[in-house]
Parts: structure tokens; C-alpha cells; sequence
């Protein structure tokens, strides 16, 4: 049975549901639980934004609050996947990755093929993305092309409710090592999400509106900026196909191109910062398969090359917005089409 | 004439009392700001703690660095930042700080040796001995000083800055804010030793744990130690055990504390109370004197938030420039 339920509470239901299945999942961040050792209410907070609340007293012994030791248990996390556990560690904000990027990148991401395919390391970690909390620029932004770089960990980062159920049941089952996405301006989120497991294929995008004319590629919140700019363009009869990755890493490129060879036009929105991003990733790729196909210049549109500004005045410029979209696709639409 | 039994005089006594003032005064007007939503983002606030910042900053001048955590307000107005600018940045405006590119968790003024609030947690402790070590070359005399709270102390780049400190024998003081939590969680669940300074003496360095909310403790110890590391004495590390008066950020419901605890708190451990009442009864302060300067302060800060909300918001310009010095 499918219900109206949140991002937030998408994102919890899948750890509930695997960790029920599943003895060998564990949960491991700062403040996951809440409370411990203090004089107050146990299971405080269940998470700094309350994503893993409840999950204790079902489990427990289960959830482990962690000392502020990022590199620590980020990198016990990997070791105990590495040993037959597989725990899903949450790095509160991907911001974070720099105090413990060694782990991921030098020892999770590279056991499997270093040590000759003997190796497993079933992590998951998790943590928040993306701009527009007014969270400033070490706690906002949208790391996801630095780790899509390394070979050997996968990138998820979901649109909504129901993907972020799938992905991270995938997420966990999954025997590498996934980085899982979560952007903070999305956890409220409603969509239908069935009640019961199900896993979503990693490197499966979404086409999330059909449409003959341009296709406009993106992932994370900017899913719905661009399904903004595409009702926009709809009544200028521009009818935008709307492609969410999901999964950065595996990346479906089947997809992209097949609507690519329909379309022959193409925008990349991506809420990241525009040198090597998943943008200028998936144009050039485009470009390189699909250059018959193209009828015009692949339009990008990204963040600016700079870090995530506090003002909300210039946060909102920072982020890609559908107006941004929707010049971009008038840019390189057909004369013909525009009203 | 009282006779004066500290070991300040009695200008230095009002200025130690008006810093602790204008941080109390900025902060809880902060939480009334922020109650309202006209505050973007997140704001952790230093109230309880005012006596760690301004004992240890009344030691310095502009040579010395600091730097400070995503708890930064009272970092930056004992060491000097302009308390207007604070509020403009605070509010997101042209005329902040920081242009209102960094917001609550980044202020920052190099001029005044305040090198930045901070978003990463324990990162401001390699900074320091940058900072110390600069100074070293420079030959001026100019200390580091990193606050850490007793979460951040955990990091393994605190650790490994203690242990450089050492080596390099840097005019370095690492100042553990102890105030029992890091967010929620209690400093009993997450650091297995009882104190910090054992920690500072596994890598060489000598501490001492004193009452963050005694100033005069806080400006003993802290004296001490900073005049050591200015003669070459190297690092040493302070713990402060304190209390803060609110959540760990505006809109924490602070389920994880005791009931009554801030109310105990604000009662018996307000360092600003103490601080007072302690200098009044020797005379040297009067009732009289510090109400004028509580008026004073009150002025000061009522007119921060009135111009910070008049102030003009960042151009769209703002948004590009300031990534590079030159590209
Ligand atoms: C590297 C890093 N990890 C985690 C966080 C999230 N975080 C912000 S404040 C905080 C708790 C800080 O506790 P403490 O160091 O004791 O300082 P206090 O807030 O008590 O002043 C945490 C976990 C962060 N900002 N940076
Ligand atoms: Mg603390």
C-alpha cells in the first residue's frame, strides 16, 4: 500500500525495513541517536535533522553515536563492511568529506580491485547535499562529481520520497561502496511510497516527463526546477523530456542518448560547480556518442564557479533556477518552436 | 577608596565586564531576532560562555591570531570585531563582515587577528599553528590560539595539532571549551578520558582545567600560559568547564538536557553574575557603574540590529567576486 510520506521518512523506512531484515546492518553519525550520556530524553534527536528517529528503540544497540571523529568512524564503518557488517554511516553533511577522505577514497573505493577482487566493503554512507538552507559554504555543497571521479564508489542522489526508499535498500544490499546523497531541501518532500522493500536498480535513470524537443538532464532538487522550466516551456510548444539520473555513478547513459537521438538538443542542469562536474560529464559523452544526432550545442547549466554564499539573496542566485533552464533550452530551441 | 584585590585595574576590570556584557547583550537578542525568522541559517550561540572568550582575549592584542568555531560570536567581539558588522553579516547584508558571503558560522576579521568562525569542526587548530608559526618568523612575540569545543577535541586533526605544537615548540594554546555536549551528546559518552589536560600531556604539553565561568580563573591560567608561549615556552592547552545557556543551535528543543538545568545554570553559574557581584563587593565597581554600562551596551546593540536590518543585501555581482585574489 502506497502513502503520502516524506523524504525524511522514506529515508528512515528503508533502514528500518533492512535493518530488520538484515542483522548485519548497523548505524553509525554523530548524534544518530541523541542524547547519549546526557542527563535528558534518550534518542534525542535521531539525527541532526531527526532522519533516524525511532530507529533505537527498535534496534537496539543497533545505532551507534559516535565522538566527533569523522575520519574514525567513517573509516570503522568501512573496516567493519570490510569484515561482514554492512553499516550505513552517516557523514552528516558531504561537507565533511574532508576531514575523512582518505578512508573513502584510498581504502574503501579501492579494496575490491587493489587487493586482486578478494575484497568486499558493503558501506553505505550517507550524508546531506546541496544548497538553499542558508548553511553557508562548508555545509551546502554538492560534492557528488568529486566522488563519481573515483572509481570504485558508487553515487546515488534522489529527487524524491519513493527513489530515496529504493536506492538506499539498494544502497545497502549493494556489495560496494555507495555514497548516498541526500539533499537537505528535499527531505520534506512528499510522494506515494509503498510500504513495503523494494530496491531500485543502481545506473537506471528516470524519465520523469516525456517530451520530443529538448532533453533536460539533472538529478537531486534540480529534478523539479527542471520540471518547472518544462511546464514553462510547454506553453511556448517546447515539450522538454526530463531525465533524473538517480545514480551518478553507475550512470545510465542508454537512456540519455536514446532521448538525445529523439530530441537532438540537450541541457545538463547540475547543482554543482561547472569545472569537471556531472554536467560537463554527461555533455561531453553526449557529444562524443551522439554527435550526429545533435542539432545544436549542449547547453550546461550549473552552479557558478564559486563556493556556496550565506545571503540568501545570493544563495538563491547560486543554486540553478528554472528561469536559468529555461533560457538555456530557448537558447538552442528551434526558432520555429518559440511562441 | 576600596583597595582593588585583582589583578586587573579598574579600567580593565569595566572593559573585561562590558565585553561580557555585549556578547550576553548580542546573544540574547540573537535569540529573539531568530525566534522571529528574520535570521537565515544556522545560529549557535555563546551565552554562558562569555568568560573563556574574554578572559583569555584580554591578553592579547592584534599580533595574536585566534582561531574560533561555528560558536564564534563571543569569540570575535572579545577579540575586537566590530560588533555592527557582526550583525550585518548575521543578517546576510552587503555591510556584514563578510559581505554577508559567510553568515553566523564564518565571521571572520584578519586585521583584528580573528581568523574566522568555523563550520569544521577542530580545523582551527592546525590553523593555529600557522599562526604560531608565522609569529615565530615574524619575531613579534604573536601567539595561536584555537578555541575547541569538547566535542571537537576528538578530531584527529586536534590531536595531531598538538603534537606539531610540540615539536615545533609553537607559541600555541589550544582552549577546550568543555560545556558538557557536543550537540546532544553528552562529553561523558564521547571522550573516555576524564580530562583534557591528561590529553595534553600524552603529547608533551602542559594544561590545566580551570572553572569557565570564574573569569578570574580563566585569566590566571590563560595569562600564564600565553606569557610562557611568548618567551618560547611553546604550546599549552586550557580546558574551560562551562555551561551553555542555550540549545546547540537556535530551534534545538534540548530534549537531551536535564530538566531545570538552564534554569540552574542561569542561576548559579552565569559567569557574567559572578564576575559582578564578585568585583561590587570590593568596591571597586559600583552597582551604579556597571548599569551605566549595561545602558551603554544596550544602546549599542539595539542600533546593530537596527542597521543591520536597514542595511543594503549583496548585488548579484557579490556572487562572483572574491573567489580568487587574481584569475
Ligand atoms: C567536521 C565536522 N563534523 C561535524 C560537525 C557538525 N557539528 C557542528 S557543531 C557539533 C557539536 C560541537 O560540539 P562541541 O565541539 O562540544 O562545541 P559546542 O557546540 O558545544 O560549542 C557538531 C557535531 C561539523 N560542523 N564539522
Ligand atoms: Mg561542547
Amino acid at each position: 500500500m502506497a502513502r503520502k510520506i516524506s523524504m525524511k521518512q522514506a529515508i528512515n523506512e528503508a533502514l528500518d525495513l533492512e535493518m530488520r531484515r538484515d542483522p548485519a546492518v548497523i548505524v553509525m553519525g554523530e548524534d544518530i541517536v541523541g542524547g547519549a550520556g546526557s542527563p535528558g530524553e534518550e534518542d534525542a534527536w535521531g539525527g541532526v535533522l531527526g532522519v533516524t528517529k525511532g530507529l533505537h528503540a527498535k534496534y537496539p544497540g543497533r545505532l551507534l553515536d559516535t565522538p566527533l571523529s569523522e575520519s574514525a568512524y567513517i573509516g570503522a564503518a568501512i573496516g567493519a563492511a570490510a569484515c561482514g557488517m554492512r553499516p550505513v554511516a552517516e557523514l552528516m553533511f558531504l561537507d565533511f568529506m574532508g576531514v575523512c577522505f582518505d578512508q573513502i577514497l584510498n581504502q574503501a573505493a579501492k579494496f575490491k580491485y587493489m587487493f586482486g577482487g578478494k575484497a568486499k566493503t558493503p558501506v553505505v554512507i550517507r550524508a546531506m547535499v546541496g544548497a538553499g538552507f542558508r548553511a553557508a559554504a562548508q555545509h551546502s555543497q554538492m560534492l557528488t562529481p568529486v566522488f563519481t571521479h573515483v572509481p570504485g564508489l558508487k553515487v546515488v542522489c534522489p529527487s524524491n520520497a519513493y527513489d530515496a526508499k529504493g536506492l538506499l535498500i539498494q544502497a545497502i544490499r549493494d556489495d560496494d561502496p555507495v555514497i548516498f546523497c541526500e539533499h537537505k531541501n528535499l527531505y520534506g518532500h512528499e510522494a506515494d511510497v509503498p510500504e513495503e522493500a523494494y530496491a531500485i536498480p543502481f545506473g537506471e535513470a528516470a524519465v520523469v516527463r516525456e517530451g520530443k524537443d529538448v532533453t533536460i538532464v539533472s538529478y537531486g532538487l534540480t529534478v523539479h526546477r527542471a520540471l518547472e522550466a518544462a511546464e514553462r516551456l510547454a506553453k511556448e510548444r517546447i515539450e522538454a523530456e526530463v531525465i533524473d539520473l538517480r545514480t551518478l555513478s553507475p550512470i545510465d547513459w542508454d537512456t540519455v542518448l536514446e532521448s538525445v537521438e529523439t530530441t537532438g538538443r540537450l541541457v545538463v542542469v547540475d547543482e554543482a560547480n561547472p569545472r569537471c562536474s556531472i554536467a560537463t560529464d554527461v555533455a561531453a559523452h553526449v557529444v562524443q556518442e551522439a554527435f550526429g544526432a545533435l542539432k545544436a550545442a549542449p547547453q550546461m547549466v550549473t552552479a557558478p564557479h564559486t563556493p556556496v554564499p550565506f545571503s540568501p539573496v545570493l544563495e538563491d542566485l547560486y543554486i540553478p533556477t528554472a528561469d536559468a533552464i529555461t533560457a538555456a533550452v530557448s537558447k538552442i530551441a528551434p526558432r520555429a518552436m518559440a511562441a | 577608596m576600596s583597595t582593588n584585590p585583582f589583578p586587573l585595574d579598574k579600567a580593565d576590570l569595566m572593559k573585561a565586564y562590558r565585553t561580557m556584557r555585549t556578547i550576553r547583550e548580542f546573544e540574547e537578542r540573537l535569540h529573539v531576532e531568530f525566534a522571529k525568522g528574520d535570521i537565515p541559517g544556522f545560529v549557535h550561540l555563546y551565552a554562558g560562555e562569555e568568560a573563556c572568550a574574554t578572559g583569555i582575549m584580554m591578553h592579547l592584542t592584534d599580533v595574536d591570531r585566534i582561531a574560533s568555531t561555528h560558536r564564534g560570536h563571543g569569540h570575535c567581539i572579545a577579540k575586537g570585531v566590530d560588533v555592527h558588522e557582526m550583525m550585518a553579516e548575521i543578517y546576510g547584508k552587503a555591510t556584514g563582515a563578510c559581505r554577508g558571503k559567510g553568515g553566523s558560522m564564518h565571521i571572520a576579521d584578519l586585521a583584528k587577528g580573528m581568523m574566522g568562525a568555523n563550520g569544521i569542526l577542530g580545523a582551527g587548530a592546525p590553523l593555529v599553528c600557522g599562526a604560531g608559526l608565522a609569529a615565530k618568523f615574524r619575531g613579534d612575540g604573536g601567539v595561536g590560539i584555537t578555541f575547541i569545543g569538547d566535542g571537537a577535541s576528538n578530531q584527529g586533526m586536534v590531536l595531531e595539532s598538538m603534537n606539531l605544537a610540540a615539536v615545533w615548540n609553537l607559541p600555541v594554546i589550544f582552549v577546550v571549551e568543555n560545556n558538557g555536549y557536543a550537540e546532544s551528546t553528552s562529553v561523558d559518552y564521547a571522550t573516555a578520558v576524564d580530562s583534557y589536560v591528561d590529553r595534553a600531556s600524552g603529547f608533551g604539553l602542559p594544561g590545566v582545567t580551570v572553572d569557565g565561568t570564574d573569569f578570574f580563573a580563566v585569566y590566571e591560567a590563560a595569562g600564564e600560559m600565553i606569557r610562557r608561549a611568548r618567551e618560547g615556552g611553546g604550546p599549552a592547552l586550557l580546558e574551560c568547564k562551562m555551561v551553555r545557556f542555550f540549545g546547540h543551535f537556535e530551534g534545538d528543543a534540548q530534549t537531551y538536557k536535564a530538566k531545570g538545568e538552564n534554569d540552574y545554570n542561569r542561576e548559579h553559574r552565569d559567569c557574567l553574575k559572578i564576575f559582578a557581584a564578585r568585583v561590587r563587593e570590593t568596591g571597586v565597581v559600583t552597582a551604579e557603574e556597571f548599569a551605566a554600562v549595561d545602558q551603554e551596551v544596550g544602546a549599542l546593540i539595539e542600533d546593530a540590529v537596527a542597521s543591520a536590518k536597514a542595511a543594503p543585501l549583496p548585488s548579484a555581482r557579490d556572487l562572483t567576486s572574491d573567489v580568487y585574489v587574481a584569475y
